[in-house]
């Protein structure tokens, strides 16, 4: 049995936080497990692109088209990392784009919203999920990357079951923010379980 | 804190680079000691957090710890501790460890008594780097016996063990790490925590002097410990065979993270092969490795980067004359170039046993996706002394840079980062600059990387009167591997108070007549201050003064001060985007209208934007 999970978006926004927590539940589930970080120059801004590979595994990093899911938090960050998918994939990407400054000054384009959604579906299956909106409503925007952990409970792409996330979660933050970020999972939860 | 407990057979995820600290504090480490550099970061990193921890709880960390001035002082200061006799760890990037060469080759002549753990931290891919280095080459350059890892848990009881066998050889060891290892967590179980030596003793012995007549008699004694370290090697437990599949005459043999590849990949094409999987690669145990060639008609060596095991295989396969068939980078089977994944693995492996599996081409996107390398963040002091100093003289000037942040003054539309070699090249480079041309010479370093090895060249500039303007961005951090404090800091890696080195007082005594402080979020002074640098015939110094804006902000945080963020009155603003194509902080973007905005949630406040917009277009909040 293996789980191969891909969590992508940019520097700043919780991807790293969000793959040790998935890291640490699937130890918690008795599981092997193996999460890959990117550092360094990464958290200026730039692209980030984490790996959780769980179960009779060794490598720590996922091979391509054998992602289980890919979790985003932005939605071309999905797409630039669409090597690991196939038309299995769950791909949970949250729809604010973040835009690069390779675009302000002119040197790159942003493709339109619609487009790389449609290209999304093309390599998997999609949920397209307003995370900005749902961390902002339950209280705090830095709940972005619980909602959607919460979204990957959901999408039953997981070896192991979704309570035993929640709590990991909420064992892992301070205490002051553990009511927003479970209601931030179990509305993200919501948002894919309709 | 869960890293500290002394709870034996206890299990929990840890990074590759928690888990060499956790290791050398069960060995009951005494020193560690380090200059800071990713991917190696966090080894330091951990010892500076627990050192915190337990002296704000009034209690003894148990060891010494220190953010060095460089890593050749990292390595000189864990060298003397690990003489006295107690047990040290030194970390570093690949790098560093070319800065701390010099110490490493002689001090592997005199050894040491306490254990001594060099860790080296290469990065195949240059994930962070200005190249890709082979470390392994060092520990045969210097003759230091080396452990490589696989997995976090191997990387902690390796460390610890590495303690051991630096004491039973009276050598410093090389534990070679690589970026899939160090930032890779993975489940870890605890040993016993040994309690540390506080005091070493210094026993004087003419040994520890290696004037020539000793030097020549200290060879012979490091290539002795070599042989006995073969020994160890041979019984070493991570040097093990794995055998996969029914009894075959193939072979592999492999180290570090590419033994995870190449047991999946073997698995998964349900390859029948026997693997060598060596974590003890200096000395190799050349008795294991013959007895496993002699068992082979067929070997395919894996490694990242440099053929180092497979030219020992070769030479091996030479002496004991026997025809075994190799498949590797000499064969054309591997590069030497990048690091490996499973994908490259099993891609080759197909080749290497004619296996037919349809191998579906990765998914691409149709789209082309913008970029998003990293940039300076908004807010960075950085970009404002950058613009300030293009303001002065846009064009004719050639910027020499340097390791850190400030080498992302590259990207549009600054294009102020011309020419780069390692910590502390700018200065010297822009000497070279000065000598060989006529253009005007402008470089920028850091405060932490003056203080690492920017000072040597500016004395060089000074003697020989080179006409360069020489800038030290001093935001008082050492930002780019994760804000680690230096000496221009009142407080040291452990919290405590330190003595705060002023970089201007240090520039000044190295005999700079001309310098010039500025505050580089006043752009237009900064700019004069510039001008009246380069029209300075001879050696000039800018230091200019602005904290971190990331830490700055952190510190706000925490007094809960609001952060001002800045916002662009769309009435005023006629477009010209000088905002964005001149400036180019990354919080501002225009819409598809065109109309320029920026992003609350980036914006850090710093004000710059204001003062460079042309129509006052731009306005803070609150006033």
């Amino acid at each position: 049995m293996k789980n191969n999970i891909v969590l992508t978006g940019v520097g700043g926004q919780g991807v790293i936080t969000a793959a040790n927590i998935l890291g640490k539940a699937a130890l918690k589930a008795g599981l092997n497990v193996y999460v890959s970080e990117v550092h360094g120059m990464a958290q200026r801004g730039g692209s980030v692109n984490c790996t959780v590979r769980i179960g009779d595994v060794y490598g720590p990093l996922v091979a391509n088209g054998t992602a289980d899911a890919i979790v985003s938090t932005e939605p071309i960050e999905a797409l630039r990392y669409i090597n690991y998918s196939n038309n299995k994939t769950k791909i949970i990407t949250d729809i604010n784009p973040v835009i690069p400054f390779t675009v302000s000054v002119g040197s790159d384009k942003y493709p339109s919203l619609d487009k790389v959604f449609s290209e999304l579906r093309k390599n998997g299956e999609l949920y397209k999920i307003d995370a900005n909106k749902i961390a902002t409503d339950v209280g705090n925007i830095i709940t972005k990357n619980t909602v959607l952990l919460g979204a990957l409970a959901a999408s039953d792409a997981l070896l192991f079951k979704s309570d035993l996330l929640l709590s990991t979660i909420l064992e892992n933050v301070p205490s002051k923010f553990k009511e927003i970020n479970r209601k931030a999972f179990q509305e993200g939860f919501k948002a894919i379980k309709k | 804190m869960e890293i500290i407990e002394n709870k034996p057979g206890k299990n929990i995820l840890l990074l590759g680079n928690e888990a060499i600290t956790r290791g050398a504090i069960e060995a009951g480490v005494s020193v560690a000691t380090t200059y800071p550099g990713t991917p190696s970061s966090e080894i330091a990193d951990t010892f500076s957090k627990i050192a915190k921890y337990k002296i704000k709880k009034n209690k003894d960390p148990g060891f010494y710890f220190e953010y060095s001035t460089n890593e050749k002082v990292a390595l000189e200061i864990a060298a003397a501790a690990a003489i006295t006799g107690l047990r040290s760890l030194t970390c570093m990037k690949h790098v560093g460890l070319n800065v701390a060469s010099d110490t490493f080759m002689t001090y592997l002549y005199i050894g040491c008594r306490g254990g001594h753990v060099i860790v080296s931290a290469d990065d195949p891919s240059c994930h962070s780097s200005q190249n890709e280095q082979d470390n392994r080459y060092f520990a045969i350059f210097g003759g230091a016996p080396m452990f490589e890892p696989t997995t976090p848990q191997e990387a902690k009881e390796m460390t610890r063990m590495a303690f051991e066998i630096s004491e039973e050889l009276n050598s410093p060891v090389l534990l070679r790490t690589t970026t899939r290892l160090n930032h890779v967590r993975g489940p870890i179980k605890f040993n016993k925590i040994e309690k540390s030596k506080e005091k070493g003793k210094f026993e004087k012995n003419p040994m520890w002097v290696p004037m020539p007549e000793i030097a020549r008699a200290r060879h012979p004694k490091l290539i002795e410990m070599l042989e006995k370290a073969e020994k160890i090697s041979e019984t070493y437990p991570y040097n093990e065979i794995i055998n996969i599949g029914k009894q075959s005459e193939w072979g592999i043999i492999t180290s570090g993270v590419s033994y995870n590849y190449v047991r999946e990949i073997s698995e998964e094409l349900n390859l029948n092969v026997k693997i060598l999987k060596l974590g003890m690669t200096h000395p190799i145990p050349k008795k294991i490795c013959k007895k496993f060639i002699r068992s082979c008609k067929n070997i395919i060596i894996v490694e990242e980067l440099e053929p180092i095991l497979e030219n020992q295989i070769k030479q091996i396969i030479y002496d004991i004359g026997e025809n075994v068939k190799i498949f590797g980078k000499t064969t054309g089977h591997f590069s030497r170039l990048y690091e490996y994944n499973l994908d490259i693995v099993e891609d080759v492996f197909l080749k290497i046993f004619k296996i037919n599996k349809e191998i579906k081409k990765p998914n691409k996107s149709k789209l082309e996706l913008p970029k998003r390398p990293p940039a300076l963040c908004p807010g960075c002091p950085h970009r404002a002394t950058y613009y300030a100093a293009k303001k002065a003289q846009p064009k004719g000037v050639i910027y020499p840079t340097d390791i850190g942040c400030y080498t992302l003054g590259k990207a549009k539309p600054l294009e102020m980062a011309d020419l780069l070699l390692c910590m502390g090249s700018n200065a010297g480079t822009a000497c070279g600059l000065a000598v060989a041309t006529d253009e005007k010479i402008i470089s920028f370093m850091g405060d932490s990387t003056f203080f690492h090895s920017g000072i040597p060249p500016l004395i060089d500039a000074v003697h020989h009167n080179h006409n360069v303007v020489i800038t030290i961005l001093d935001n008082r951090t050492t930002a780019m591997t994760g804000h680690q404090p230096h000496p221009g800091n009142d407080f040291d890696g452990m919290g405590r108070p330190a003595k705060k080195i002023l970089v201007e007082k240090v520039v000044k005594g190295c005999g700079v007549e001309n310098i010039e402080i500025i505050n580089p979020n006043n752009i237009e002074k900064s700019s004069e201050a510039y001008k009246r640098a380069l029209n300075y015939s001879g050696t000039s110094v800018v230091i200019s003064k602005s904290p971190c804006i990331i830490l700055e902000n952190r510190y706000k945080r925490k007094r809960n001060e609001s952060i001002r963020v800045y916002q662009i009155d769309q009435e005023k603003c006629k477009k010209c985007k000088t905002c964005i194509g001149k400036f180019g902080c990354p919080a501002i973007y225009f819409e598809e209208d065109e109309s320029i905005h920026i992003d609350m949630n980036q914006c850090n406040g710093c004000g710059n934007c204001a003062t460079v917009c042309p129509f006052n277009a731009i306005f803070n909040k609150e006033n």
